[in-house]
């Protein structure tokens, strides 16, 4: 119980350095580049909501710091976010609230498959040590996985929609078409999920692959594998309930750190995809100098890694009798 | 005779060479019996114990021999029969039990596992089972919920003993189980051990590099040295008439308690690489009675009254009986 | 307990620091050479440094210049044809292997270097230090990296190599000098350090010439993770356009094939040979990290299997 409400006060902490950093860095840069953008707002908007930007970005304002950061922090944590340059008059959270659920069920779904099919191909790879299924999978993931995960995205593209025809080469979901809860518009969904679904899949099992595996050789080495060989278990039993369990533990700790790959690879394959989800967005910011929704979605993003690593240490207390015993 | 072990050979494949670490060995055991194996580290008595139980990993391989274990070869038993026989007949215990038990389960599912792969399933009844063995071992049955990390080093050993005893298996090895333990729980162990042996009435092979641990309570002694027995018989004649010139160096090397003052002697060099090994004998090289065909000729296995001696100093002082 | 030499009335170095670094360099080395990974690895690698040494031996043309008709197919002249711009593609990924290198090495060694100098500060000082350099590394950890760089690229427009190369270290130290303080602290305790400290040996020349050396193996895969790591980064940072555009880089290769959608016009390998380039690379340091784990860990080497006869 300690234990968990010391990672939450880790993660507060990071948010909050996070959202530091959001404030910091325009201020920072040479030449705040926030009154370029600000420029571009003029004329558009009301006085009120100007006045809001200056303070939240530096520019312009008689605030000091301190005042301007508290601000900030209010602004965040009401959901103030602020208007976007790119989708305007469109507020941010509009914007950000849209794109979300393309990301989660894209990036989720994928990155949880990943882990399952990496973690199981791993296991039996360690398994049959030697045979041809170790010697021949895992190089071919390391040399994969050392791909951009953009590159395979082009290279699908290329294959399967342009040379192929067989599935679209972006978006969504077909122009023109409404979203319904119907079985065309789903199947139009999923259609043009697979390529980028199947990008993101194959870059990162890899290192899943990779990591299960070793972790497995280390743990099929110990003296507790021999007893419950000794014992008389079944293969079976040994590989997952011995060997297994105690194995996927450093992958399931280190799921946190992975997930920063993950999600570099989601933004671009968003973007090779121009798939409509947080990453692409984000992306379209910058090309905008966007800065109201390039800072909100980068908050949004390193919540959503946060809450991911808190669930995966919960899943680690769940799994490992030694972690829940606080010292 | 419940084990009969013959010609047995296992080599270690590295990229340096291939090191035989169990030299043709041959011995058996009755149905009761306590039998100990003796040597220095690396001397090969962990493996051949585990070749023993058909319990080697790569880079290990039995490459030679039969282990014929209640009228069965257990290296030729198919997969299925051999799982059978495990634990039910055949079951051991480990040198370290924080390193044999599996830290994430309970102890219980550990227990519960054994039972389930040996077809019974009924775990009410298991139950009583888990109850009667903790007891035979001293341990108070609610440790069955708890975790291994949660109980002391002699606990942990004493569980592993209670798990080797669940089916009632005729034999069980030990692989240094007091080694981890510090001197006053070793003997307490060890007699414990024994009280259940004469208790329950099943055969031990026991492997120390502590001759001294074993002298009371052992029925036969091997002493092994490079991978090869030099020594093999009944306890009280060896530590009386110790015959190879190893097994004197060993037996010489600890004070007796009650005894004249003597100087201890150490047996002078170090043992050798397996993969090195020198010509003939092994042992000669750091022997004070060795001869000139002590670097050429691999001394055969001698009888010296009950014991058998693998030494070329007893070679025309008996009759050869033929091997068996 | 190592006991401490005395030879002329001053302590010896222990005899078995000194065979760490002797004996196991030579069978260290042995073991690389044999791996087929450290082979296939290395063998890139020098390939890819000569290119970026000499590319005018093998590539006659201007990257930059834009002399020829636009969007030509593959020819004897053009190996792999031109871009919609006019340039040779060949020309421009033979020279833009330099780039990628440079940045792969040099972002590489930064970022090892701070890891070092955090990780192992952190377990030496202890206490209060430590925790805190502890939470920065362990807060940089967990933020994603890569929409921090993007972030911090975004805002300094036109930084070009050093704001790249800045971004990868600044999001890229962490995970080593976690590694690297683990290590470092299982270090701290043996005996041989004590005796260091009883020879009166300082702080700091102790951490660099008794620590540090044991520490060697842990350095070089952290450096080669890096490297890996900058590889990528880089290549997807450019392609992003927020690299500098106008120099000869892989990656910024396929940021302009990517604007003029090189995959749908009939000019694929504008986008495809770079994209192998940094896949390549990639994987040269990838696989060089793998061999080098494979020789520190024996259990994970290839294992021959053989018929055992019974």
């Amino acid at each position: 119980m300690r234990h968990f409400i010391r990672r939450t006060g880790f993660f507060l902490v990071t948010l909050w350095a996070a959202l530091t950093i959001n404030f910091l860095l325009p201020r920072l840069m040479p030449g705040n580049p926030a009154v370029a953008m600000m420029a571009r707002f003029h004329g558009h908007l009301n006085g009120g909501a100007i006045r809001a930007m200056e303070i939240a970005f530096g520019v312009n304002t008689k605030a000091s710091l301190l005042s301007q950061y508290f601000t900030y922090l209010g602004n965040c944590f009401t959901g103030h976010w602020g208007i976007s340059l790119t989708f305007f008059p469109s507020s941010v959270s509009s914007v950000v609230l849209a794109a979300l659920p393309w990301t989660i069920a894209l990036v989720g779904v994928t990155t949880v498959l990943a882990f399952v099919l990496g973690t199981l191909i791993g296991i039996i790879g360690a398994w049959n040590r030697g045979k041809l299924f170790d010697s021949v999978l895992p190089p071919i993931f390391i040399v994969l996985s050392a791909f951009p995960y953009f590159f395979l995205g082009l290279m699908a593209i290329l294959l399967f929609s342009v040379k192929l025809g067989w599935f679209p080469t972006s978006g969504a979901y077909t122009n023109g078409v409404t979203p319904a809860f119907n079985w065309s518009y789903i199947s139009d969904v999923l259609q043009h999920a697979v390529l980028p679904g199947l990008t993101i899949l194959v870059t990162s099992i890899g290192g899943w692959i990779l990591t299960m595996r070793n972790n497995m050789i280390g743990t099929l080495s110990e003296d507790y594998i021999r007893m419950a060989r000794a014992k008389g278990l079944s293969s079976r039993l040994v590989m997952f309930n011995y060997a297994a369990r105690n194995a996927i533990l450093p992958n399931l700790t280190g799921f946190g750190m992975s997930l920063g790959f993950v999600v570099s690879g989601a933004i671009l394959v968003e973007y090779v995809f121009a798939y409509p989800g947080v990453g692409y967005m984000l992306l379209q910011a910058v090309v905008n100098e966007d800065y109201p929704l390039m800072q909100t979605l980068f908050l949004f993003v390193t919540v959503a890694v946060l809450l991911a690593v808190l669930i995966a240490d919960g899943v680690v207390s769940l799994l490992d009798p030694r972690a829940r015993s606080t010292k | 005779m419940i084990l009969e072990v013959n010609d047995l050979c296992v080599d270690y494949v590295s990229p340096q060479g291939t090191a035989r670490a169990v030299d043709t060995v041959n011995f058996s055991l009755d149905a009761g019996e306590f039998l100990s194996i003796v040597g220095e580290s690396g001397c090969g008595k962990s493996t051949l114990l585990f070749s023993i139980a058909q319990l080697l990993s790569p880079p290990a391989e039995l490459v030679g021999g039969s282990v014929i274990f209640k009228g069965e070869n257990l290296v030729t038993l198919d997969k299925n029969s051999l799982r059978a026989v495990r634990w039910r007949d055949l079951s051991v215990v480990m040198q370290s039990a924080m390193n044999a038990l599996n830290p994430v389960l309970t102890i219980r599912a550990q227990f519960v596992d054994v039972m389930h792969a040996h077809g019974q399933k009924d775990d009410e009844e298991s139950d009583k089972r888990f109850a009667e063995v903790l007891r035979l071992v001293g341990i108070d049955a609610v440790h069955l919920r708890s975790y291994a990390h949660q109980l002391s080093g002699g606990m942990r050993q004493r569980v592993m003993i209670a798990m080797a005893l669940l089916l009632s298996p005729d034999l069980i090895i030990m692989d240094e189980p007091t080694s981890a333990l510090d001197v006053v729980a070793q003997r307490s162990l060890m007699v414990q051990i024994k009280e259940l042996q004469e208790k329950l009435g099943f055969a031990v092979i026991f492997v120390t590099h502590d001759i001294s641990l074993v002298s009371n309570f052992s029925d036969k002694l091997i002493v092994m040295y490079a991978g090869s027995v030099v020594e093999d018989g009944p306890t009280r004649e060896i530590f009386e008439h110790p015959s190879h010139p190893y097994t004197q160096g060993l037996l010489s090397a600890f004070p007796s308690i009650r005894g004249p003052k003597v100087r201890l002697k150490g047996i002078p060099g170090s043992p050798p690489s397996l993969t090195q090994l020198p010509a003939g004998c092994p042992f000669h090289p750091r022997c004070a009675y060795a001869m000139e065909s002590c670097s050429t000729v691999r001394p055969p296995v001698t009888p010296v009254g009950d014991v058998k001696v693998r030494c070329l100093l007893f070679e025309n002082a008996e009759v050869h009986v033929g091997s068996d | 307990m190592t006991a401490v030499l005395e030879v002329n009335g001053v302590p010896e170095k222990p005899d078995h620091v000194r065979q760490i670094r002797r004996g196991s360099l030579s069978n260290f080395w042995r073991a690389l050479r044999s791996s087929k990974k450290a082979i296939v690895g290395s063998g890139i690698l020098v390939v890819f440094t000569f290119l970026s040494l000499f590319p005018g031996l093998i590539a006659h043309d201007n990257p930059s210049a834009e002399t020829y008709l636009p969007s030509l197919g593959t020819s004897s002249a053009h190996l792999l044809g031109t871009t919609s711009y006019g340039q040779d593609i060949y020309a421009q990924v033979i020279y833009g292997t330099r780039v990628s290198l440079i940045i792969a090495i040099v972002a590489g060694l930064l970022t090892t270097a701070l890891s070092v100098i955090i990780g192992v500060s952190a377990a030496y000082l202890g206490g209060f230090a430590d925790g805190v350099l502890s939470t920065i590394t362990d807060i940089f950890l967990v933020l994603p990296a890569f929409p921090l760089m993007i972030v911090i690229a975004a805002y300094s427009k036109n930084g070009g190599f050093t704001i790249i190369i800045a971004v990868l270290v600044v999001t890229g130290w962490s995970y080593g000098a976690r590694q690297l303080r683990s290590q470092a602290l299982s270090l701290r305790n043996r005996d041989f350090l004590l005796a260091a400290q009883l020879r009166g040996e300082r702080k700091w020349r102790i951490i660099v010439t008794e620590i540090l050396p044991n520490m060697t193996s842990l350095i070089v895969a952290s450096f080669l993770g890096a490297a890996v790591y900058a590889v990528l980064a880089a290549a997807g940072l450019q392609f992003i356009g927020l690299g500098s555009v106008n120099t000869d880089s892989w990656g910024t290769m396929l940021y302009w094939a990517q604007n003029n959608d090189a995959l749908l016009t009939g000019s694929p390998l504008w986008a495809i040979v770079p994209g192998l380039g940094i896949g390549l690379m990639g994987g040269a340091f990838a696989l060089l990290n793998y061999a080098f784990d494979e020789v520190n860990n024996p259990a994970l080497r290839p294992v021959r299997r053989k018929a055992v006869s019974s």
